[in-house]
């Protein structure tokens, strides 16, 4: 039994041990979970466990394949640097929370059947919200709500697609589900809410820089990702993907480059780098879904680095803010040290994790011939290079000096960065430990001369437009503002046309009230008219009369007898 | 980058115009370097555009303007103030 047993549960059975050790201990138990769940993964090797009766279903509650396997590893790194970055954090709630929801994640991608999936599923979008509510400001609260009531319908939807699945082919096995019949369909909406489809991505942008310093970091690694592998356990090579995914590259980055608060344009930059992803499920070639897995693995190092560099400014600072920050490479040297490598890592440059994954997707766009496509990821990795490659470090540290000057980050941050960093780097020099476990055997070389020079070429003339630009006087300054995306729709347009038709509704629903009323009292009129005190059918006649009535009618029936 | 200097803080690297300057001046020279290099080895391509000389040079500086620039002018569209949503 200990021997089969399923190491996301040591991260969520675990968490609840947390808040009984002594307060200074909680930060390294904490650290210590992902600790024990990897290495419970490691022993399991691959494999299926679990497997119940359920209504006449297989459950298969644990199944580490070729697939899963690579997500659950990444899954245990992030946990593992979410929680030693937020070692010193004096709030078990934020410790709980942060494990449960990790620990829900990995279940998820180790799940064998729908059914499992959805419990798990459930639980990571529970388990998140705290880690949003856990700043404990009024606006918190209302982000939280926001955002979990998307993320429970994603869950609700992901439960009606399975119902409908299961009746049409009969199992609730998680294998290929595909576009054709309802059930799929329902579930890829499900799928698609937690990826951050194009319409269906606000509530990313709209809780993820709103979470705790420690807790944005956490959040970043797991939902969108497990949706990635859920698309790409379930609709891998389904065409429409690659256009929904391309799409993804494309806008977000406009509104990185608008956005000030850095974590959020983190969070657009977050769903640009899920395009890459999806593009390469929607090919679904081998060395596309080789792509898709080593760009989720390490696009959830360099982002977790990233988002961790920028908590650390807002630990320190207490702002977030482009156009309130700048020159803090004198306070934060070493924070502004590895954002750099983060940011080297997330725009692809050679010798750095991006360069080794993403290069895996773009390649098979362009076997696949997909020319606009790849046209279109050409132009977004020159967009990654301005808003995360050159736009976060450049306004955080550099730019105009703000003045601010404060301590630099606290030691475990700096561990937790420095380890994610030397994890980035590492990939990036080396990367045949990681293309050895991706799912399909890698016949793929990134470092060509080819590559490395156009690689190069694109990121450094992307560089050189940015100096032109910013000595011009043309690049947009950092202002306080916001900018209205989709959201707008649900946050403003629809209350707004809310609050506008409520009067006409409320008036209508009076109108229809009182012709009700007319009318019920016009049928009352006519009842009492026929069964009132007055009525014709109410009034009572001399039993005289009554005999003499029947009287008529017998004369009447003999009369007729008789003839 | 010229800092509002503090009083007894040491003054950086970075702090002078002209080191920044210099580090313009090198990106300038790695493109200038990067883009003569087309001339120097065998592209390996999938698509005829990629052999044009400098393709990716070209299309990295003008994708990152029309990028930037684009965001400029949506900017008028989609610009609100800090609180629109608290309102």
């Amino acid at each position: 039994m200990i021997a089969d047993f399923n190491p996301a549960l040591i991260l969520v059975l675990g968490a609840f041990l947390l808040p009984l050790l002594p307060k200074a201990a909680r930060g390294w138990g904490n650290v210590a979970l992902p600790v024990l769940g990897l290495a419970q993964m490691l022993l399991l090797g691959k494999g299926e466990w679990g497997q119940i009766e359920f209504l006449g279903y297989q459950l298969v509650t644990m199944r580490i394949d070729h697939l899963s396997f690579v997500w659950g590893l990444i899954f245990f790194i992030a946990a593992f640097l979410g929680a030693l970055y937020a070692k010193h954090v004096d709030d078990v709630l934020q410790h709980v929370a942060g494990s449960v929801y990790a620990g829900a994640a990995i279940g998820a991608a180790f799940s064998g059947d729908l059914v499992t999936l959805f419990v798990w599923w459930e639980l990571t979008a529970i388990s998140s919200v705290f880690l949003i509510w856990a700043r404990r400001t009024e606006r918190a609260y209302q982000v939280g709500m926001r955002y979990l009531i998307i993320q429970v319908a994603s869950g609700v939807i992901l439960l009606g697609g399975l119902l409908v699945h299961a009746h049409e082919v009969g199992s609730i096995a998680f294998e290929h589900l595909g576009l054709d019949g309802l059930g799929g369909k329902i579930i890829f909406v499900a799928f698609g809410i937690k990826c951050a489809f194009p319409f269906l991505h606000n509530w990313l942008q709209d809780a993820y820089p709103e979470a705790t310093v420690t807790g944005t970091v956490i959040l970043s690694a797991f939902t969108t990702k497990l949706a990635v592998y859920a698309l790409a356990r379930g609709y891998a090579g389904e065409d429409i993907l690659i256009w929904i995914g391309a799409t993804m590259t494309a806008f977000p980055i406009f509104f990185a480059v608008m956005e000030n608060d850095l974590r959020r344009v983190l969070s657009y930059s977050l769903n640009n780098q899920l395009g890459f992803m999806v593009v390469g499920v929607g090919l679904g070639t081998e060395l596309a879904l080789n792509g898709t897995a080593a760009h989720a693995f390490s696009h959830i190092l360099y982002k977790a680095l990233l988002f961790m560099a920028m908590g650390a400014v807002l630990h320190r600072v207490g702002t977030i803010k482009a156009s309130e920050l700048g020159g803090l490479y004198k306070s934060m040297p070493k924070t502004a040290f590895f954002c750099i490598i983060g940011s080297m890592s997330i725009s692809a440059f050679p010798l750095f994790s991006g360069f080794i994954s993403k290069s895996m997707v773009m390649t098979a766009a362009a076997a696949e011939h997909h020319t606009i496509v790849w046209l279109v990821l050409l132009l977004a990795s020159a967009g990654v290079m301005d808003h995360s490659g050159i736009k976060i470090p450049y306004f955080a540290f550099f730019a105009h000096d703000s003045g601010k000057r404060c301590e630099e980050a606290p030691a475990n941050m700096l561990w937790a960065m420095g380890i994610a960093a030397a994890l980035c780097i590492g990939i990036g020099v080396y990367p045949a430990p990681l293309y050895a476990i991706l799912p399909f055997a890698v016949d793929y070389a990134p470092y060509t001369t080819s590559h490395v020079i156009t690689q190069l070429q694109l990121l450094m003339f992307s560089a050189l437009a940015f100096g032109v630009l910013v000595r011009s006087g043309l690049y947009p300054p950092e202002l306080r503002s916001t900018h209205l995306d989709f959201d707008w729709t649900y946050r403003k347009l629809l209350p707004a046309a809310w609050r506008r038709a409520a009067p006409a509704v409320a008036a209508a629903r009076d109108a229809g009230e009182q012709r009700g009323i007319a009318l019920a009292k016009r049928a009352i009129a006519a009842l009492f008219q026929l069964h009132g005190p007055q009525g014709i059918l109410a009034r009572t006649a001399a039993s005289g009369a009554m005999g003499l009535l029947a009287l008529i009618a017998l004369a009447g029936g003999l009369f007729l007898f008789l003839n | 980058m010229s800092a509002p200097q503090k009083d007894g803080e040491k003054s950086y690297w970075l702090d002078k115009k002209s080191n920044v300057d210099l580090i313009w001046w090198l990106v300038v020279a790695a493109c200038a370097v990067l883009f003569a290099a087309d001339f120097f080895y065998e592209k390996y391509t999938h698509f005829y555009f990629e052999e044009w000389h400098g393709f990716y040079t070209v299309y990295g500086f003008i994708a990152y303007c029309c990028i930037v620039l684009t965001a400029k002018q949506l900017r008028k569209l989609l610009k609100r103030d800090e609180d629109y949503y608290d309102r």
